[in-house]
């Protein structure tokens, strides 16, 4: 049993403790920004609608902070005040209308509030800037093709299937990648900086979803559809790490997708020089088949 | 403080007595011939605990494979079928069947009826639930399924999943959906028909109120999916192209059909324990429900909205933006109902006289969890932030708050509150509590860290990872945290199972409740009722209690402390 003038003295450390809550949330606000960095915000940094949903998110954030502040210091101070011990008769009421439309319009407008702040952000996200001068760039779920105002776009081909991204790059990759010989590479995409990146994406057997979380939001690529994104990679010299989102089969967790991002005179230069080397491969794989058919192990049309 | 010494004083009210003496048979014949509510009720509890134990397990091989970095303990192959087994098993074995067994168990009794109006039907739900879990558990001596609970072709088609496993998740999908489709019928029959006299819609309780919405949501959204994974059978086995792009046809399609079904389905797992909290809170406060016409008409609103939120699922497929925008706003407007229920809630608790039994310690933990998962509901029902959290551990984190919350932590509130009136015992009230809190700390350890996974970049359904992504701490936090959980909840099945036996015996009216469960004995006879009382108001029994004040001038014990002495 604690005593009266104990529980008196535990009562107005109570009330001090109480006072303290504003000055908490004031400085938990004030560190936040270095806090949230850290764990507690969406990956950017990498391209402009990233960052643009970041800051959207960020905002959600403070809003959703200071709601869930509020709701459990109701629910916390009722269990501490209204304890049967404490408090042995209970108020007999069996509502509040006003208060109950009151707080379902504070609810409304809340929501306003993001919904309105979602919309300003959204230009920023879904639609691709300029690319730097003297270079061309593309993140969204849209299912028409992003293009920035003046059209100077890098278009790269996204191909998804168990357990590897292909990228093919150069315009109309999706229709003549083979015929007209564009480069390609699996796994690590190579993207020059300050151009606009368009990426038509598409799979080639299950779901899979395009996501490098520095660069954007994820995209899935659905086979018997194409969809899009984009990204500007801001800061050259600098590798993202990204990985398939959708369940994909066995090997899910290896079907991981590196974005490099080079200078656009470098890029220009390992464009030419994968060429060359898918070039020469092509060649040698071509030998190897004539030999093969020399000594019968192959049908000319290519058949074992 | 103890809140069984109540137990023994005298509860002046009308008691139903046993008809007839029941017939000596074999025990378990009995039971498997049953037409009786509250028996098939028990059979429909204790069969989805063991189902929610099993779907533990696998959750907890699959945090123990994550605990470290390429780990080898379990295969992606061993851990698709975990996830898929999990999923599967919590959302179609247990909690959706649970809530029909709560409800089987307490309507009839909360609304003063006798039976379920089809009692045969009622057996059939329950048999056609066990035979579904059978089909798919069956598939472990076999291949169990690898596509995940949500199954999206190409990858469940015969060609990417050619094993019977994907088969037996979709004979589960028929056989537990039948199930619950005539169990909700029988539901909405009973509710409309056979209330007691007196109880009009506006003094109905608030439970049975969000059951007779969780039947309506059942026969609205099952169909689909059952139609949905009835194409997805002609797909695997009979040559038809429904979701096969090779042909024309569109795994989109698939994506729609099944979270038509499948968001409706988030409401009803937790709509029902929605309604068990307004039943916890008022009788444990000593204090009227507030707002009983907003918690109701909140109910029918998420019920409504719920069917409009689906392709929130899809923020990241071939979709245009203006359907994104769309399902952006209508997933907002369901936070504010949603928001009214917990508004309420808290200001029922709000100058009430708290009796802190295990049951509120519950009913409270569950306001605190389900509010995180409703706020973090809104960061992804935002499209742009969604593109960035969907299929993340931010989402998995969500989620569980949502349904942990809404369905376990419910569950749990509502299984102390009942069951002195099912078992005629109470179960120890501080075993109780201290599960509640090794629960609570455990469960906010497990998925609050996966949050910042989320956020860190880690994806869903990964079955390992690379050290150096900054994923290593925060899994094995949530790992260590998955063992806490486990044990708190062990602890309160311990308690229920030894309870049994060695409970004190509770009497019919063990909490002073509101309504009409508690006017009969505990357990009650077969027949619930040997009369039923006029309902005047939403508290029957606190009607009950203050008539026979008022013509025996003796204080019956209805509101505040006095009758919870401390010790």
């Amino acid at each position: 049993m604690i005593s009266r003038s104990a529980l008196r003295a535990s009562r107005g450390a109570g009330r001090k403790a109480l006072a303290l809550v504003p000055l908490v949330i004031g400085l938990s606000l004030a560190f936040a920004p270095n806090a949230m960095a850290a764990c507690c915000s969406v990956k950017s940094g990498g391209s402009p609608n990233a960052n643009s949903i970041h800051s959207l998110y960020d905002i959600i954030f403070v809003i959703a902070v200071l709601v869930f502040l509020t709701v459990t210091g109701f629910v916390v101070y009722s269990v501490w005040a209204f304890r049967a011990s404490k408090h042995p008769v209970a108020a007999q009421i069996h509502g509040n209308t006003r208060l109950e439309l009151g707080l379902t319009a504070g609810a409304f407008v809340i929501l306003v509030v993001i919904a309105v702040a979602t919309f300003i952000k959204l230009p920023g996200i879904i639609n691709p800037p300029n690319s730097d001068a003297g270079a061309a760039s593309v993140l969204s779920a849209s299912l028409t093709a992003p293009n920035p105002p003046n059209g100077n776009k890098l278009t790269i081909c996204v191909t998804g299937r168990q357990f590897i991204w292909r990228y093919t790059y150069g315009a109309d990759c999706n229709k003549a990648a083979w015929a007209d010989k564009l480069p390609y590479s699996y796994q690590e995409m190579v993207v020059p900086s300050g151009e606009t990146v368009d990426l038509v994406i598409q799979s080639s057997d299950v779901i899979h979803s395009w996501w490098v979380p520095a660069l954007g939001g994820k995209v899935d690529a659905v086979p018997g559809f194409t969809t899009y994104a984009w990204f500007k990679a801001l800061h050259a010299n600098e590798l993202y790490h990204g990985q398939c989102a959708q369940l994909c089969g066995r090997q899910h967790a290896f079907m991981t997708a590196l974005v490099k991002v080079v200078t656009p005179s470098q890029y220009e230069a390992w464009l030419k020089e994968q060429a060359t080397v898918i070039g020469q491969q092509n060649d040698q794989v071509a030998e190897l088949r004539q030999d093969l058919i020399k000594q019968g192990y192959l049908t000319p049309s290519g058949i074992f | 403080m103890s809140t069984t010494d109540q137990a023994l004083r005298p509860v002046p009210q009308v008691l139903a007595h046993e008809v007839h003496k029941p017939r000596e048979t074999n025990q378990w014949l009995d039971w498997v011939l049953t037409t009786d509510h509250k028996k098939i009720g028990i059979m429909y509890l204790v069969l989805t605990f063991v189902f929610f134990l099993l779907g533990g397990v696998e959750a907890l091989l699959m945090r123990s494979q994550l605990a470290v970095p390429n780990n080898t303990l379990i295969s992606g192959e061993h851990y698709n079928e975990l996830l898929t087994l999990h999923g599967t098993t919590m959302i179609f074995l247990f909690v959706v069947p649970v809530m029909a067994g709560f409800g089987n168990y307490f309507v009839p009794l909360m609304i003063g009826a006798r039976d379920m109006a089809f009692p045969r039907l009622n057996a059939l739900s329950f048999w056609l639930l066990l035979m579904g879990g059978i089909v798919f558990y069956a598939s472990l001596f076999w291949h169990p399924p690898e596509a995940g609970w949500w199954s999206y072709p190409p990858l469940s088609s015969i060609q990417y999943s050619p094993s019977g496993g994907q088969d037996a998740w979709i004979f589960l999908i028929h056989l537990t959906g039948i199930s619950s489709l005539v169990g909700a019928i029988n539901f909405y029959v009973t509710i409309v028909n056979m209330r007691a006299p007196g109880m009009s819609w506006g003094r109905m309780p608030l439970f049975v109120w969000s059951i007779l919405i969780y039947a309506v949501l059942l026969i609205i959204a099952l169909p689909v999916v059952a139609a949905a994974v009835t194409m997805l059978l002609t797909d695997r086995h009979f040559g038809t192209h429904w979701f096969d792009p090779t042909n024309h046809g569109s795994p989109v399609l698939w994506e729609n059909l099944f979270w038509f079904f499948g968001h409706p389905e988030v409401y009803i797992m937790i709509l029902p324990g929605f309604g068990m909290i307004s039943e916890v809170l008022p009788v444990f406060s000593r204090k009227p429900i507030f707002g009983y016409k907003a918690i109701a008409a909140s109910t029918i609103v998420i019920a409504f909205l719920a069917t409009l939120v689906w392709a929130h699922h899809l923020f990241t497929a071939p979709m245009p933006i203006v359907v994104l925008g769309f399902f952006m706003l209508s997933s907002f407007l369901i936070g504010i109902p949603t928001g009214v229920k917990i508004f309420n809630w808290t200001a029922t608790l709000w100058r009430g006289s708290l009796v802190m039994t295990t049951s509120l310690y519950w009913a409270i933990g569950f306001i605190i969890i389900f509010l995180i998962g409703g706020i973090t509901g809104i960061f992804l029902a935002v499209f742009p932030v969604d593109w960035q959290l969907n299929d993340t551990y931010f989402v998995v984190a969500h989620f569980h708050y949502v349904l942990m919350g809404g369905a376990v932590f419910t569950i749990m509130a509502g299984t102390y509150y009942w069951y002195p009136k099912m078992t005629g015992r109470l179960c120890d009230e501080r075993l109780g509590k201290a599960s509640f809190w090794v629960t609570f700390i455990g469960f906010n350890l497990t998925f609050f860290v996966q949050h910042a996974l989320g956020l860190s970049g880690m994806p869903r359904r990964i079955y390992t990872y690379q050290p150096g992504m900054g994923w290593s701490t925060y899994n094995l936090i949530s790992s260590i945290g998955s063992y806490i959980l486990a044990l708190g909840i062990l602890m309160s099945m311990y308690n229920f199972a030894v309870s049994y036996k060695k409970g004190k015996i509770s009497g019919p009216d063990p909490w002073k409740g509101n309504t009409l469960e508690w006017f009969t004995t505990s357990p009650p006879p077969v027949n619930n009722f040997d009369s039923v009382p006029r309902v005047r108001s939403v508290e029957p029994m606190r009607d009950i209690r203050l008539e026979v004040e008022a013509q025996t001038g003796v204080l019956q014990k209805t509101g505040g402390s006095e009758q919870f002495t401390r010790v």
